[in-house]
């Protein structure tokens, strides 16, 4: 069969299209990249480029210098292990009982949690309660318990459990078998793709998490990487406003751009890394089918 | 058939009054499935701290809360909480920022990931499918505050954009300090980070079809252009409709996590981009009343609980298989 002209058409309007909109989202990247390794001077003289035009490695030797930004990586680091880990046991547990159809009150309970979901407390009495009566204020607790489960991550676990096929738990409770040790020795092994999936979403929840530490969190070695930037950005913003009104000229004397954008890299770096190992996950773990209460 | 209905309907009636004197107590289910009520008790023990004690303590907006007495002891005065917020012009603009931007985040976002998904599927070559996928999914896992920092190579007085619009001779747009194109770089911005994501979805979706149904639209003499037009897109309709409407559903709720990161306290940008969520944050800073602050978010919860309902609602009529409940 002869290709029609417009089927040419469509092609190369596809290719144009994907591979501009690939670029954009990549060009940000590349920026912020090259500003970590520019010269603040050529910076300040010739404007955010994507490629350095005076090479410089002045702003990572600052960031470390610091001394902030290794206690707030193993901030970070301690809160998305420990988090992860606690989230998904709780998760994996609770999704397996919902989905055993052995217990009536199943669809209620999932109703509960998936209440969740439509209708919250709001700031207020979270704040005050995490706060005044679970005194998690300043602690890395407060960083984790508050989004110890995901009602979301919850629902969609227990419809990968769902698509197990009762069978291989069934001969298992026949040989003598508790829900716990079904759980641990059949359940779990048999769906590793989806534990992969959403114990990734929960990591990267837990990485990119701040508006915790805004909230509970004010000493500063417990600020994790990404509240770690927002002071960045604010104390260097401070600075500069000083120093201008003081009539300080500053150019360059504070590689105040450079440091911010090589603090960007720093935090992004390990998702970057690890993500052409994980991204299928990702994919696999959205289109495994809708969650319904 | 008028008797055949009436039957049914009778054997339903007793069918569901068997199961109810089948139906065991709470407390009888939990003897009879010890170990699965021991693996939800973690989880129903979270939701209890974590969700639903707080929506009690909205008891809060109704009462003159004072630390020294705690939230029960304090005065209740009825509805005095609400009058504050809306005695002032500033639940106006909050309310309506937090509408307007979040229905351009909805469309906009919709429309660039079903293009994308549409696009993507169009390939033939499938090692640059892979590539392209990646890449425009990947901006969706940089949180907030790193991307204010890559908007602010971007969008800085001497940042990527200005460069641009200066070697075309026209003058720089101070971004910062100009309010009036925060919709459009914040909708930017959103499709930039979400559009990707969002297309995962919709590319199963058409992956999904039927391919016999192509095959035999091409022996009609279908074009590509009409293969989209006529099989893809009335295909996705359900998915869309399913997705606008949990997103519609959340649009009392406004960005906080992208607001806050990009606006912070740069209070001359208040006007287009303040949203019902900063000003919740900002009040629970500076209000010395947590009562009135509470009632907002207690009128924002309430209003966004409604707003679900009444979506899933016409989701319901429209398309029963892509509503929520």
């Amino acid at each position: 069969m002869k290709k029609a002209k417009s089927d040419y058409a469509v092609s190369i309007v596809v290719y144009v299209f994907i591979i501009g909109f690939a670029l954009i989202c990549l060009i940000p990247f590349l920026l912020v990249l090259s500003s970590s390794f520019t010269d603040q001077a050529s910076l300040n003289q010739n404007g955010y480029q994507l490629w350095p035009e005076v090479f410089s490695t002045a702003a990572y030797s600052m960031l470390f210098k610091s001394g902030t930004i290794v206690p707030a990586y193993g901030v970070t680091i301690f809160v998305t292990v420990v988090g992860t880990v606690l989230s998904m046991l709780v998760t994996c547990a609770c999704a397996y009982a919902l989905s055993c159809k052995s217990m009536y009150y199943r669809r209620a309970l999932s109703m509960i949690i998936y209440f969740t979901m439509l209708f919250n407390g709001g700031l207020v009495p979270t704040y005050l309660w995490v706060t005044k009566y679970l005194h998690l204020s300043d602690s890395l607790w407060s960083l984790i318990l508050p989004s110890l489960v995901n009602a979301w991550n919850l629902l969609l676990m227990r419809n990968f459990f769902n698509g197990i096929p009762e069978a291989l738990s069934e001969s298992a409770r026949i040989d003598g078998a508790n829900d716990m040790k079904i759980l641990f020795k059949i359940i779990l092994p048999v769906s590793l793709p989806g534990i992969a999936t959403i114990g990734l979403f929960y990591a990267l929840a837990y990485w990119n998490e701040w508006y915790k530490a805004l909230l509970y969190i004010h000493t500063e070695w417990k600020y994790p990487l990404q509240y770690l930037i927002m002071q960045i950005q604010k104390n260097i913003q401070y600075v500069q406003q000083n120093a201008a009104q003081a009539g300080v000229v500053t150019d360059g004397l504070i590689p105040a751009e450079t440091v911010q954008m090589a603090t960007a890299i720093v935090t992004i770096g390990p998702i970057i890394l690890l993500y052409p190992f994980l991204q299928k996950y990702f994919v696999q773990g959205l289109t495994v089918g809708s969650v319904k209460g | 058939m008028s008797i055949t209905t009436a039957e049914k309907k009778a054997a339903a009636k007793r069918q569901k009054a068997a199961d109810r004197k089948l139906r065991p107590t709470v407390w009888a289910d939990m003897k009879r499935n010890p170990w699965l009520y021991g693996l939800c008790a973690p989880a129903v023990l979270f939701f209890l701290l974590f969700s639903y004690i707080p929506m009690a303590g909205l008891y809060i907006a109704f009462v003159d809360y004072r630390p020294m007495k705690g939230i029960w002891a304090s005065d209740f005065v009825g509805f005095e909480n609400f009058k504050a917020f809306f005695a002032t012009d500033t639940w106006i603009t909050v309310t309506g920022n937090t509408l307007f931007l979040n229905a351009l985040f909805i469309c906009f976002t919709t429309i660039t990931s079903v293009i994308i998904a549409i696009m993507l599927s169009e390939m033939s070559s499938k090692w640059v499918k892979k590539i392209t996928q990646s890449i425009v999914i990947l901006p969706h896992f940089m949180s907030w505050t790193v991307v204010s920092m890559l908007s602010v190579a971007i969008l800085a007085s001497n940042g990527m954009v200005n460069q641009i619009i200066t070697t075309f001779g026209a003058n720089p747009v101070e971004f910062y300090n100009t309010p009036s194109v925060w919709p459009l770089v914040l909708v930017l911005l959103r499709i930039w980070q979400g559009a990707g994501f969002g297309s995962i979805v919709y590319l199963a979706t058409i992956t999904g079809i039927d391919s016999s149904i192509y095959e035999a639209a091409a022996v009609d003499g279908a074009n590509r252009f009409q293969c989209i037009t006529r099989i893809t897109l009335p295909l996705l309709k359900n998915t869309i409709i399913m997705l606008t409407i949990m997103s519609v559903g959340k649009i009392f709720n406004g960005d906080f996590g992208m607001i806050y990161a990009m606006v912070g306290s740069n209070s001359i940008l208040y006007p287009t981009t303040d949203v019902i969520d900063t000003y919740l944050f900002r009040q629970l800073l500076e209000n010395p009343s947590m009562g009135q602050t509470a009632a907002v978010g207690l009128v924002q919860s309430v209003l966004g609980l409604l707003f679900v309902l009444l979506c899933n609602k016409v989701a319901n009529k429209w398309s029963p298989e892509s509503a929520l409940f």
